[in-house]
Protein backbone atom coordinates (compact mmCIF):
# COMPACT_ATOMS: atom_id res chain seq x y z
CA UNK A 1 0.00 0.00 0.00
CA UNK A 2 2.58 2.37 0.67
CA UNK A 3 5.16 1.28 -1.31
CA UNK A 4 3.54 3.49 -4.30
CA UNK A 5 4.31 6.79 -2.19
CA UNK A 6 7.99 5.31 -1.05
CA UNK A 7 8.29 5.02 -5.26
CA UNK A 8 7.12 8.01 -6.20
CA UNK A 9 9.18 10.00 -3.57
CA UNK A 10 12.20 8.29 -5.12
CA UNK A 11 11.56 9.29 -8.67
CA UNK A 12 10.87 12.84 -7.75
CA UNK A 13 13.65 13.34 -5.27
CA UNK A 14 16.16 11.79 -8.49
CA UNK A 15 14.44 13.74 -10.72
CA UNK A 16 14.86 16.87 -8.57
CA UNK A 17 18.66 15.83 -8.61
CA UNK A 18 19.02 15.48 -12.01
CA UNK A 19 17.62 19.03 -12.38
CA UNK A 20 19.61 21.02 -10.51
CA UNK A 21 23.08 19.40 -11.25
CA UNK A 22 21.93 20.61 -15.03
CA UNK A 23 20.49 23.90 -14.09
CA UNK A 24 23.82 24.52 -11.61
CA UNK A 25 25.93 23.18 -14.15
CA UNK A 26 24.54 25.12 -17.28
CA UNK A 27 23.83 28.51 -15.13
CA UNK A 28 27.05 30.04 -16.40
CA UNK A 29 27.13 29.84 -19.98
CA UNK A 30 23.02 30.78 -19.59
CA UNK A 31 23.74 34.01 -17.90
CA UNK A 32 26.47 34.90 -20.58
CA UNK A 33 24.48 33.89 -23.78
CA UNK A 34 21.73 36.36 -22.19
CA UNK A 35 24.08 39.27 -21.58
CA UNK A 36 25.45 38.66 -24.90
CA UNK A 37 22.60 38.49 -26.49
CA UNK A 38 21.64 42.47 -24.65
CA UNK A 39 24.75 43.70 -25.59
CA UNK A 40 24.49 42.54 -29.09
CA UNK A 41 21.02 44.29 -28.99
CA UNK A 42 22.45 47.19 -27.78
CA UNK A 43 25.49 47.30 -30.32
CA UNK A 44 23.05 47.17 -33.25
CA UNK A 45 21.03 49.72 -32.61
CA UNK A 46 24.09 52.01 -33.19
CA UNK A 47 24.10 50.32 -36.49
CA UNK A 48 27.00 47.85 -36.34
CA UNK A 49 27.11 44.80 -38.47
CA UNK A 50 26.52 42.95 -35.37
CA UNK A 51 26.55 39.45 -37.59
CA UNK A 52 30.31 39.63 -38.41
CA UNK A 53 31.13 40.10 -34.60
CA UNK A 54 32.21 37.36 -32.55
CA UNK A 55 31.40 37.09 -28.76
CA UNK A 56 35.31 38.25 -28.12
CA UNK A 57 34.47 40.97 -30.24
CA UNK A 58 31.38 42.26 -28.79
CA UNK A 59 32.59 41.48 -25.21
CA UNK A 60 35.97 44.39 -26.26
CA UNK A 61 33.82 47.10 -28.04
CA UNK A 62 31.31 47.30 -25.09
CA UNK A 63 34.67 47.34 -22.76
CA UNK A 64 36.68 50.30 -24.84
CA UNK A 65 34.09 52.28 -26.28
CA UNK A 66 30.51 52.06 -23.87
CA UNK A 67 29.93 53.34 -20.96
CA UNK A 68 26.77 53.21 -18.84
CA UNK A 69 24.59 55.73 -17.44
CA UNK A 70 22.39 56.34 -14.55
CA UNK A 71 20.46 59.29 -14.14
CA UNK A 72 17.29 60.50 -12.09
CA UNK A 73 14.17 61.53 -13.41
CA UNK A 74 15.72 65.16 -13.26
CA UNK A 75 18.07 64.11 -15.26
CA UNK A 76 20.75 64.71 -13.35
CA UNK A 77 23.43 61.56 -13.62
CA UNK A 78 23.90 59.78 -10.26
CA UNK A 79 27.32 57.92 -9.78
CA UNK A 80 27.19 55.92 -6.55
CA UNK A 81 24.37 53.57 -8.69
CA UNK A 82 25.66 50.95 -11.03
CA UNK A 83 23.20 49.46 -13.98
CA UNK A 84 23.46 45.96 -12.20
CA UNK A 85 21.93 47.71 -8.90
CA UNK A 86 18.71 48.79 -10.28
CA UNK A 87 15.94 46.16 -10.97
CA UNK A 88 12.84 46.41 -13.10
CA UNK A 89 9.27 46.36 -13.19
CA UNK A 90 7.07 45.83 -15.71
CA UNK A 91 3.58 47.06 -16.11
CA UNK A 92 1.87 44.69 -17.83
CA UNK A 93 -0.62 46.55 -19.63
CA UNK A 94 1.31 48.91 -20.87
CA UNK A 95 4.78 47.10 -21.63
CA UNK A 96 6.47 49.96 -19.64
CA UNK A 97 9.49 49.15 -17.29
CA UNK A 98 10.62 51.48 -14.66
CA UNK A 99 13.84 51.19 -13.03
CA UNK A 100 14.20 51.24 -9.15
CA UNK A 101 16.75 51.34 -6.80
CA UNK A 102 15.55 51.74 -3.04
CA UNK A 103 12.21 52.65 -3.82
CA UNK A 104 13.55 55.26 -6.42
CA UNK A 105 12.98 55.72 -9.85
CA UNK A 106 16.14 56.00 -12.34
CA UNK A 107 16.39 56.17 -15.67
CA UNK A 108 19.41 53.90 -17.28
CA UNK A 109 21.44 54.29 -20.55
CA UNK A 110 24.19 53.69 -22.76
CA UNK A 111 26.51 56.25 -23.90
CA UNK A 112 28.99 55.02 -27.10
CA UNK A 113 31.95 57.24 -26.69
CA UNK A 114 33.57 56.91 -30.13
CA UNK A 115 30.78 57.62 -32.02
CA UNK A 116 29.04 59.70 -29.78
CA UNK A 117 25.89 57.83 -29.38
CA UNK A 118 23.60 58.18 -26.59
CA UNK A 119 21.54 54.70 -26.19
CA UNK A 120 18.24 53.79 -24.31
CA UNK A 121 16.06 50.85 -23.51
CA UNK A 122 12.70 51.69 -24.59
CA UNK A 123 9.15 49.38 -24.56
CA UNK A 124 6.08 49.19 -24.61
CA UNK A 125 2.53 47.54 -25.90
CA UNK A 126 1.77 45.93 -29.13
CA UNK A 127 -1.33 44.05 -30.70
CA UNK A 128 -0.24 40.80 -28.75
CA UNK A 129 2.33 41.68 -26.69
CA UNK A 130 4.94 44.25 -24.72
CA UNK A 131 8.21 45.39 -27.74
CA UNK A 132 11.40 45.21 -26.03
CA UNK A 133 13.57 47.78 -28.00
CA UNK A 134 16.16 50.39 -27.71
CA UNK A 135 16.63 53.82 -29.15
CA UNK A 136 19.75 55.61 -30.23
CA UNK A 137 20.37 59.60 -30.50
CA UNK A 138 23.07 61.71 -31.72
CA UNK A 139 25.16 62.99 -28.54
CA UNK A 140 26.15 65.90 -30.37
CA UNK A 141 22.81 67.47 -30.44
CA UNK A 142 20.23 65.28 -28.79
CA UNK A 143 17.97 64.68 -31.62
CA UNK A 144 19.25 62.86 -34.50
CA UNK A 145 18.06 59.53 -34.39
CA UNK A 146 21.20 56.81 -34.52
CA UNK A 147 19.43 53.49 -34.94
CA UNK A 148 16.35 51.46 -33.06
CA UNK A 149 15.91 47.71 -32.61
CA UNK A 150 13.29 45.33 -30.94
CA UNK A 151 14.95 42.33 -29.52
CA UNK A 152 11.62 40.93 -27.58
CA UNK A 153 8.33 40.76 -28.79
CA UNK A 154 5.18 38.43 -29.48
CA UNK A 155 4.00 40.36 -33.13
CA UNK A 156 2.15 38.16 -35.92
CA UNK A 157 5.14 37.11 -38.05
CA UNK A 158 5.11 38.53 -41.66
CA UNK A 159 3.12 41.78 -40.11
CA UNK A 160 3.42 43.45 -36.75
CA UNK A 161 7.08 41.22 -36.43
CA UNK A 162 8.12 43.40 -38.97
CA UNK A 163 9.31 45.87 -36.64
CA UNK A 164 12.28 43.36 -35.98
CA UNK A 165 13.13 43.61 -39.61
CA UNK A 166 15.94 46.20 -41.09
CA UNK A 167 14.15 47.80 -43.13
CA UNK A 168 11.62 49.16 -40.62
CA UNK A 169 13.99 49.73 -38.59
CA UNK A 170 16.58 51.43 -40.80
CA UNK A 171 13.82 54.22 -41.82
CA UNK A 172 14.24 55.74 -38.47
CA UNK A 173 18.23 56.00 -38.98
CA UNK A 174 18.23 60.11 -39.42
CA UNK A 175 15.21 61.30 -38.22
CA UNK A 176 15.40 63.85 -35.41
CA UNK A 177 13.11 63.94 -32.20
CA UNK A 178 13.90 68.08 -31.54
CA UNK A 179 11.68 70.68 -34.17
CA UNK A 180 13.15 73.54 -35.40
CA UNK A 181 11.61 75.17 -32.83
CA UNK A 182 13.52 73.08 -30.27
CA UNK A 183 11.23 71.26 -28.94
CA UNK A 184 10.80 67.56 -28.48
CA UNK A 185 8.57 66.19 -31.00
CA UNK A 186 8.68 62.57 -31.05
CA UNK A 187 8.70 60.33 -34.47
CA UNK A 188 5.64 58.88 -35.60
CA UNK A 189 4.86 55.75 -37.39
CA UNK A 190 2.38 57.28 -39.86
CA UNK A 191 -0.16 54.84 -42.01
CA UNK A 192 1.30 53.84 -44.96
CA UNK A 193 4.48 56.12 -46.67
CA UNK A 194 5.83 58.89 -44.24
CA UNK A 195 5.75 62.35 -45.99
CA UNK A 196 9.16 62.11 -47.94
CA UNK A 197 11.59 64.51 -46.56
CA UNK A 198 9.97 64.39 -43.09
CA UNK A 199 11.92 64.56 -40.01
CA UNK A 200 9.64 63.09 -37.62
CA UNK A 201 7.58 60.36 -40.31
CA UNK A 202 8.41 56.99 -40.70
CA UNK A 203 6.40 54.11 -43.15
CA UNK A 204 4.43 52.31 -41.38
CA UNK A 205 3.75 48.43 -41.56
CA UNK A 206 1.07 47.66 -44.00
CA UNK A 207 -1.41 45.18 -41.96
CA UNK A 208 -0.04 45.50 -38.77
CA UNK A 209 -1.67 49.53 -37.39
CA UNK A 210 -2.16 48.90 -33.71
CA UNK A 211 1.61 47.55 -33.65
CA UNK A 212 2.92 50.61 -35.47
CA UNK A 213 0.65 53.19 -33.13
CA UNK A 214 2.42 51.09 -30.33
CA UNK A 215 6.02 52.03 -31.37
CA UNK A 216 4.57 55.40 -32.01
CA UNK A 217 3.37 56.02 -28.50
CA UNK A 218 6.39 53.88 -26.60
CA UNK A 219 8.63 56.33 -28.37
CA UNK A 220 6.30 59.24 -27.27
CA UNK A 221 6.13 58.40 -23.42
CA UNK A 222 10.01 56.67 -22.99
CA UNK A 223 11.20 60.15 -24.92
CA UNK A 224 9.86 62.39 -22.64
CA UNK A 225 10.81 60.75 -19.75
CA UNK A 226 14.46 61.06 -20.74
CA UNK A 227 13.44 64.92 -21.71
CA UNK A 228 15.08 66.52 -18.61
CA UNK A 229 18.36 65.10 -19.39
CA UNK A 230 18.15 66.16 -22.95
CA UNK A 231 17.21 69.89 -22.00
CA UNK A 232 20.02 69.41 -19.49
CA UNK A 233 22.90 68.50 -21.89
CA UNK A 234 21.51 69.73 -25.45
CA UNK A 235 23.98 72.55 -27.10
CA UNK A 236 22.38 75.68 -27.98
CA UNK B 1 11.61 -8.80 -37.50
CA UNK B 2 8.94 -7.37 -34.96
CA UNK B 3 11.73 -4.58 -34.39
CA UNK B 4 12.12 -3.47 -37.42
CA UNK B 5 8.24 -3.06 -37.85
CA UNK B 6 8.33 -1.51 -34.17
CA UNK B 7 11.04 1.64 -36.15
CA UNK B 8 9.38 1.34 -39.57
CA UNK B 9 5.83 1.59 -38.66
CA UNK B 10 5.57 4.58 -37.16
CA UNK B 11 7.65 6.72 -39.79
CA UNK B 12 5.19 6.47 -42.38
CA UNK B 13 1.99 3.64 -41.92
CA UNK B 14 1.30 4.54 -38.66
CA UNK B 15 2.81 8.10 -38.46
CA UNK B 16 2.06 10.24 -34.87
CA UNK B 17 1.08 13.13 -36.97
CA UNK B 18 -0.36 12.27 -40.47
CA UNK B 19 -2.07 8.70 -39.57
CA UNK B 20 -2.46 9.77 -35.64
CA UNK B 21 -3.15 13.31 -36.12
CA UNK B 22 -1.28 13.77 -32.62
CA UNK B 23 0.85 16.64 -32.08
CA UNK B 24 -0.35 18.91 -34.12
CA UNK B 25 0.00 21.90 -32.00
CA UNK B 26 3.91 22.35 -32.22
CA UNK B 27 3.57 21.27 -35.29
CA UNK B 28 1.98 24.31 -36.76
CA UNK B 29 3.99 26.78 -34.39
CA UNK B 30 7.94 25.59 -35.14
CA UNK B 31 7.17 24.95 -38.63
CA UNK B 32 8.37 28.33 -40.22
CA UNK B 33 12.20 27.57 -40.52
CA UNK B 34 13.43 24.40 -41.68
CA UNK B 35 16.89 24.60 -38.26
CA UNK B 36 13.74 25.40 -35.81
CA UNK B 37 12.18 22.16 -36.68
CA UNK B 38 15.26 20.02 -36.96
CA UNK B 39 16.22 21.05 -33.17
CA UNK B 40 12.63 20.38 -32.30
CA UNK B 41 13.10 17.11 -33.86
CA UNK B 42 16.76 16.04 -31.98
CA UNK B 43 14.00 17.23 -28.53
CA UNK B 44 11.41 15.35 -28.91
CA UNK B 45 13.21 11.98 -30.18
CA UNK B 46 15.43 12.79 -27.49
CA UNK B 47 12.63 13.07 -25.13
CA UNK B 48 10.62 10.45 -26.37
CA UNK B 49 13.32 7.92 -26.13
CA UNK B 50 14.42 8.37 -23.21
CA UNK B 51 10.82 8.81 -21.57
CA UNK B 52 9.75 5.55 -23.39
CA UNK B 53 13.46 3.52 -21.98
CA UNK B 54 12.88 4.89 -18.00
CA UNK B 55 9.14 3.72 -18.18
CA UNK B 56 9.65 0.29 -19.50
CA UNK B 57 12.43 0.01 -17.20
CA UNK B 58 10.25 0.64 -14.29
CA UNK B 59 7.23 -0.56 -15.64
CA UNK B 60 7.05 -3.54 -13.36
CA UNK B 61 7.49 -1.31 -10.35
CA UNK B 62 4.96 1.32 -11.32
CA UNK B 63 1.49 1.07 -9.55
CA UNK B 64 -1.58 1.44 -12.04
CA UNK B 65 -2.91 4.19 -10.09
CA UNK B 66 -0.09 6.37 -10.12
CA UNK B 67 1.45 5.25 -13.43
CA UNK B 68 0.63 9.40 -15.33
CA UNK B 69 2.08 10.95 -12.08
CA UNK B 70 5.54 8.55 -12.82
CA UNK B 71 5.46 9.28 -16.51
CA UNK B 72 4.73 12.83 -16.24
CA UNK B 73 7.50 13.61 -13.85
CA UNK B 74 10.20 11.25 -15.91
CA UNK B 75 8.64 13.57 -19.10
CA UNK B 76 9.20 16.82 -17.86
CA UNK B 77 12.58 16.20 -15.87
CA UNK B 78 13.91 15.21 -19.56
CA UNK B 79 11.96 18.01 -21.40
CA UNK B 80 13.57 20.64 -18.48
CA UNK B 81 17.03 18.97 -19.07
CA UNK B 82 17.04 19.68 -22.74
CA UNK B 83 15.47 23.28 -22.36
CA UNK B 84 18.57 23.97 -19.59
CA UNK B 85 21.10 22.18 -22.51
CA UNK B 86 19.05 24.38 -25.28
CA UNK B 87 19.47 27.76 -23.70
CA UNK B 88 23.13 26.81 -22.82
CA UNK B 89 24.70 25.98 -26.04
CA UNK B 90 22.19 26.74 -28.79
CA UNK B 91 20.77 29.88 -27.40
CA UNK B 92 19.11 31.61 -30.51
CA UNK B 93 17.45 28.33 -31.56
CA UNK B 94 16.06 28.11 -28.10
CA UNK B 95 14.94 31.66 -27.90
CA UNK B 96 13.05 30.95 -31.24
CA UNK B 97 11.59 27.89 -30.52
CA UNK B 98 10.55 29.91 -27.19
CA UNK B 99 7.60 28.17 -24.85
CA UNK B 100 7.60 25.22 -27.49
CA UNK B 101 10.24 23.28 -25.77
CA UNK B 102 8.58 23.35 -22.62
CA UNK B 103 5.53 22.28 -24.16
CA UNK B 104 6.94 19.12 -25.10
CA UNK B 105 5.64 17.95 -21.83
CA UNK B 106 2.07 18.60 -23.20
CA UNK B 107 2.42 16.61 -26.67
CA UNK B 108 0.72 13.90 -26.82
CA UNK B 109 2.83 11.73 -28.47
CA UNK B 110 4.96 11.23 -25.48
CA UNK B 111 2.79 10.51 -23.55
CA UNK B 112 0.60 8.01 -25.28
CA UNK B 113 3.80 6.12 -26.41
CA UNK B 114 4.51 6.18 -22.48
CA UNK B 115 1.28 4.81 -21.45
CA UNK B 116 0.73 3.25 -25.08
CA UNK B 117 3.42 0.85 -25.05
CA UNK B 118 6.26 1.11 -22.59
CA UNK B 119 4.25 0.27 -20.06
CA UNK B 120 3.84 -3.12 -21.85
CA UNK B 121 7.02 -3.66 -23.83
CA UNK B 122 10.95 -4.24 -23.25
CA UNK B 123 13.45 -1.98 -22.74
CA UNK B 124 14.46 -2.63 -26.39
CA UNK B 125 11.33 -2.50 -28.12
CA UNK B 126 10.06 0.48 -26.16
CA UNK B 127 13.79 2.58 -27.39
CA UNK B 128 13.31 1.74 -30.87
CA UNK B 129 9.54 2.76 -30.32
CA UNK B 130 10.54 5.88 -29.09
CA UNK B 131 13.17 6.82 -31.91
CA UNK B 132 10.57 5.85 -35.01
CA UNK B 133 7.56 8.12 -33.18
CA UNK B 134 10.25 10.75 -32.86
CA UNK B 135 11.84 10.60 -36.04
CA UNK B 136 8.06 9.80 -37.90
CA UNK B 137 7.28 13.08 -36.15
CA UNK B 138 10.33 14.87 -36.93
CA UNK B 139 9.80 13.83 -40.73
CA UNK B 140 6.68 14.91 -41.31
CA UNK B 141 7.83 18.73 -38.93
CA UNK B 142 10.96 18.88 -41.41
CA UNK B 143 8.92 18.52 -44.52
CA UNK B 144 6.70 21.27 -43.54
CA UNK B 145 9.07 23.49 -42.63
CA UNK B 146 10.71 22.76 -45.77
CA UNK B 147 7.98 24.02 -47.90
CA UNK B 148 7.26 27.18 -45.70
CA UNK B 149 10.59 28.64 -45.30
CA UNK B 150 10.89 27.74 -49.68
CA UNK B 151 7.66 29.82 -49.91
CA UNK B 152 7.67 32.09 -47.41
CA UNK B 153 11.24 33.10 -46.89
CA UNK B 154 12.53 31.68 -50.44
CA UNK B 155 15.33 30.42 -48.72
CA UNK B 156 16.57 26.88 -47.30
CA UNK B 157 18.18 26.23 -43.86
CA UNK B 158 18.99 30.10 -44.39
CA UNK B 159 20.25 29.61 -47.94
CA UNK B 160 18.74 31.89 -50.32
CA UNK B 161 16.86 29.72 -53.27
CA UNK B 162 13.80 32.11 -54.61
CA UNK B 163 14.24 35.44 -55.05
CA UNK B 164 12.63 37.47 -52.37
CA UNK B 165 9.90 38.96 -54.61
CA UNK B 166 8.41 35.65 -54.43
CA UNK B 167 8.24 35.35 -50.85
CA UNK B 168 4.45 34.41 -49.42
CA UNK B 169 3.24 35.87 -46.92
CA UNK B 170 0.40 33.02 -45.85
CA UNK B 171 3.41 30.02 -45.58
CA UNK B 172 4.62 31.92 -42.56
CA UNK B 173 1.56 31.74 -40.34
CA UNK B 174 -0.42 29.46 -39.02
CA UNK B 175 -2.82 28.79 -42.09
CA UNK B 176 0.26 28.07 -44.32
CA UNK B 177 0.92 25.23 -42.14
CA UNK B 178 -2.64 23.92 -41.83
CA UNK B 179 -2.72 23.84 -45.38
CA UNK B 180 0.58 22.23 -46.14
CA UNK B 181 0.13 19.15 -43.60
CA UNK B 182 -3.30 18.67 -44.84
CA UNK B 183 -1.87 18.25 -48.24
CA UNK B 184 0.50 15.89 -46.94
CA UNK B 185 -2.33 13.89 -44.87
CA UNK B 186 -4.24 13.67 -47.81
CA UNK B 187 -1.21 12.81 -50.40
CA UNK B 188 -0.29 9.72 -48.20
CA UNK B 189 -3.70 8.90 -47.92
CA UNK B 190 -4.44 8.39 -50.87
CA UNK B 191 -1.20 6.80 -51.38
CA UNK B 192 -1.99 4.24 -48.79
CA UNK B 193 -5.90 4.07 -49.45
CA UNK B 194 -6.36 4.18 -45.63
CA UNK B 195 -9.70 6.04 -44.55
CA UNK B 196 -11.07 7.28 -41.40
CA UNK B 197 -14.03 4.78 -40.23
Amino acid sequence: MNSKYVFILIITIVSSFFLSLASEGFKDKRNKNIEIDKKKNILSSIGLDIESFNISDIDNYFKNYIDTLIINLDGDVIDNISISDLYEIENKSTGEVKYYYNDNEYLPMYIETEKGVMIMPVSGKGLWSSLFGYFAIDTNNYSTVKGITFYAHGETPGLGAEISKKWFQNNFIGKEIYSLSNMLQSIVVVKGKAASHSKYEVDGISGATITSNGVTQLLDRDLKRYEPYFIKNRKR
Amino acid sequence: MKIKKTFIDPLVDNNPITRQVLGICSALAVTVKVEQALVMTLALTFVVTMSNTIISLLRNYISPSIRIIVQLTVISTLVSLIDIFLGAYMYDVSKSLSVFVSLIITNCIVMGRADGFAMQNGIKESFIDGLGNGLGYGGILIIVAAFRELLGFGTLLDFRILPESMNNGLMILAPGAFIILGLIIWAQRSITAVVEE
